[in-house]
């Protein structure tokens, strides 16, 4: 069997309004972006034979989706769960599907609600959040409560073993920001200074409020995969699917939360994935024009850009500053506005502006870019993809 | 102590030997009886050999800080809210004679701005309600 490079390609890409406590619901959201995704690929909707999801806990939700949207060929669906690290694994199952020939048209999609986070998580006895036994049984007691504090764990001994500094993931926060500032979509629309984030106050140190999402908006995205092939008699410009990659790590089994248990809690599931997706795209690090990296703090950027082999293990904090990763630098980083700045729908905006980059349609466009990083969370299950022009 | 408003394990058939120890003032951790290899948290089979057998066996309770946070209240919301003391730091100790084995607890009786990674600390019981002791760490 061949390589999966290059053999699909993504070629319609749709998102709604990205709002702060609107209170819509998450089906009409989805299906607001797929129709959305359909109509930019010049696809009508019974066109779509596969449906892959993300999601928290296994929902079912592509029923629904097929059964509003009047689809009656579904020969495809996938579900990956493991939060934000799941948002490329989607893109590949749809290729792969694709590839094998199981699906010709695969639809991928994300709708986010943060009252479907927390209200079902409260109510939820599956979900990772309601635990109090398993993982939880040993974190909740102590006050290890919210997603932050694991991110601020791996966080203080990257500082500790590398020194770096808080101001260095400033330079993160104000680089998202700019770009953010850039893009008519971004919730959080005003850029900030370095003096703005040394003076946010802690969520939990070592991180402050500004190294943080924003993690009250509501939305959704899809985007159509089919081969590249087809995609020259679609409407789009195609962003193929240069390489995929997916990955638990060397410790799978302890989730994401429990990361902080690994024998290296510094380096993250990205460093397993890296190695094969350069592989597959036949690329290094090097040729990557920009990256789209998923940022639920400045910390999963810093630690993805030594992972993903832009500089080395504990050098990201210099790395980073002066400049590197904003528009008109060596890699500019989330053109968009990331999860700081634009909207948070779990690692889906980033493959979304990653399509855009390659069509040469973001509100930071790169001059002359022709391939893109994409990086789901970590630390846990992760996943990525390079596409290319 | 019938007053404890924060939040409490929810003791499973698993972990139940972990707490029953911590109720005895003694701190036990999975070890597999096949390779003697100590792991935290539990699992059903041992990721080195994949035996299933194992015994939960008492660690001396010291260890250093391999890293810690200070949380606060203003966390974004994916729980309910917290409900602690501020401010109180988390920390993960890496636990002596284990082979780098790690536990979540508390950093008590010490100032959080004193706290630094590699502080060497001890185990200290928290009896918390009639059935539940914490492990909880303080300074040495």
């Amino acid at each position: 069997m061949g390589s999966l490079s290059n053999v699909c390609s993504i070629v319609g890409i749709g998102e709604t309004d990205y709002l702060v406590n609107s209170g819509r619901d998450p089906l009409l959201l989805a299906l607001e972006a797929i129709r959305k995704a359909v109509d930019d690929a010049g696809l009508e909707p019974k066109d779509i034979d596969g449906i892959v999801s993300s999601s928290i806990d296994a929902s079912g939700s592509e029923q629904f989706i097929a059964s509003n949207l009047g689809l009656s060929n579904v020969s495809y669906t996938s579900e990956v769960t493991g939060l934000g690290g799941a948002a490329c694994a989607t893109v590949a199952h749809a290729a792969m599907a694709v590839a094998s020939g199981m699906a010709h048209t695969v639809v991928c999609f994300r709708a986010f609600t943060p009252y479907d986070f927390t209200v079902g998580a409260k109510h939820n006895q599956s979900t990772l959040w309601a635990k109090a036994s398993g993982v939880g049984e040993f974190l909740r007691p102590f006050g290890w409560s919210a997603m932050v504090d694991t991110f601020a764990m791996n966080c203080r001994r990257h500082m500790h073993e590398y020194g770096t500094t808080s101001a260095q993931l400033g330079a993160i926060a104000v680089a998202m920001r700019k770009h953010a500032s850039m893009n008519p979509a971004s919730i959080r629309s005003e850029p900030i200074t370095l003096e703005d984030h040394q003076n946010s106050p802690f969520i939990t140190q070592p991180l402050r409020e500004l190294d943080g999402l924003i993690s009250n908006n509501d939305g959704a995205c899809a985007m159509i995969v089919t081969t590249t092939e087809r995609a020259r008699d679609l409407r789009q410009k195609p962003a193929k699917i240069m390489a995929a990659a997916q990955s638990l790590g060397s410790h799978p089994g302890l989730l994401w939360e429990l990361s902080p248990f690994k024998p290296t809690i510094t380096e993250s599931e990205a460093a397993h994935i890296a190695p094969r997706l350069y592989a597959m795209a036949g690329l290094t690090p090097q040729d990557i024009d920009v990256a789209q990296i998923y940022d639920c703090y400045t910390y999963t950027v810093l630690t993805m850009l030594e992972d993903y082999g832009f500089c080395k293990k504990g050098e990201g904090g210099s790395f980073v500053e002066g400049g590197r990763i904003e528009i008109g630098g060596e890699l500019p980083v989330n053109t968009h506005g990331g999860h700081l700045g634009e909207a948070y729908i779990h690692g889906f905006t980033h493959i979304v502006e990653g399509v855009k980059q390659m069509r040469g349609t973001s509100t930071a466009q790169v001059e002359d870019a022709e391939t893109t990083l994409v990086a789901s969370a970590v630390p846990g299950p992760t996943s990525a993809l390079i596409l290319g022009r | 102590m019938t007053d404890y408003a924060k939040p409490l394990p929810k003791v499973t058939d698993e972990s139940a030997p972990f707490w029953e120890g911590c109720r005895a003032q003694e701190l036990r951790i999975q070890r597999c009886d096949s390779c003697a290899r100590f792991r935290f948290p539990p699992q059903k089979m041992c990721r080195h050999c994949n035996s299933v057998e194992f015994t939960w066996a008492p660690v001396s309770g010291k260890g250093t800080v391999y890293s810690f946070t200070v949380p606060t209240n203003t966390s974004p919301g994916e729980l309910p809210a917290r409900g602690f003391d501020y401010p109180y730091a988390v920390a993960l100790v890496e636990l002596e004679g284990t082979d780098g084995v790690r536990i979540a607890s508390n950093i008590v009786d010490c100032p959080v701005d004193e706290i630094a990674i590699d502080m060497p600390v001890e185990v200290t019981f928290d009896q918390v309600t009639d059935e539940i002791t914490l492990p909880k760490f303080r300074r040495v």
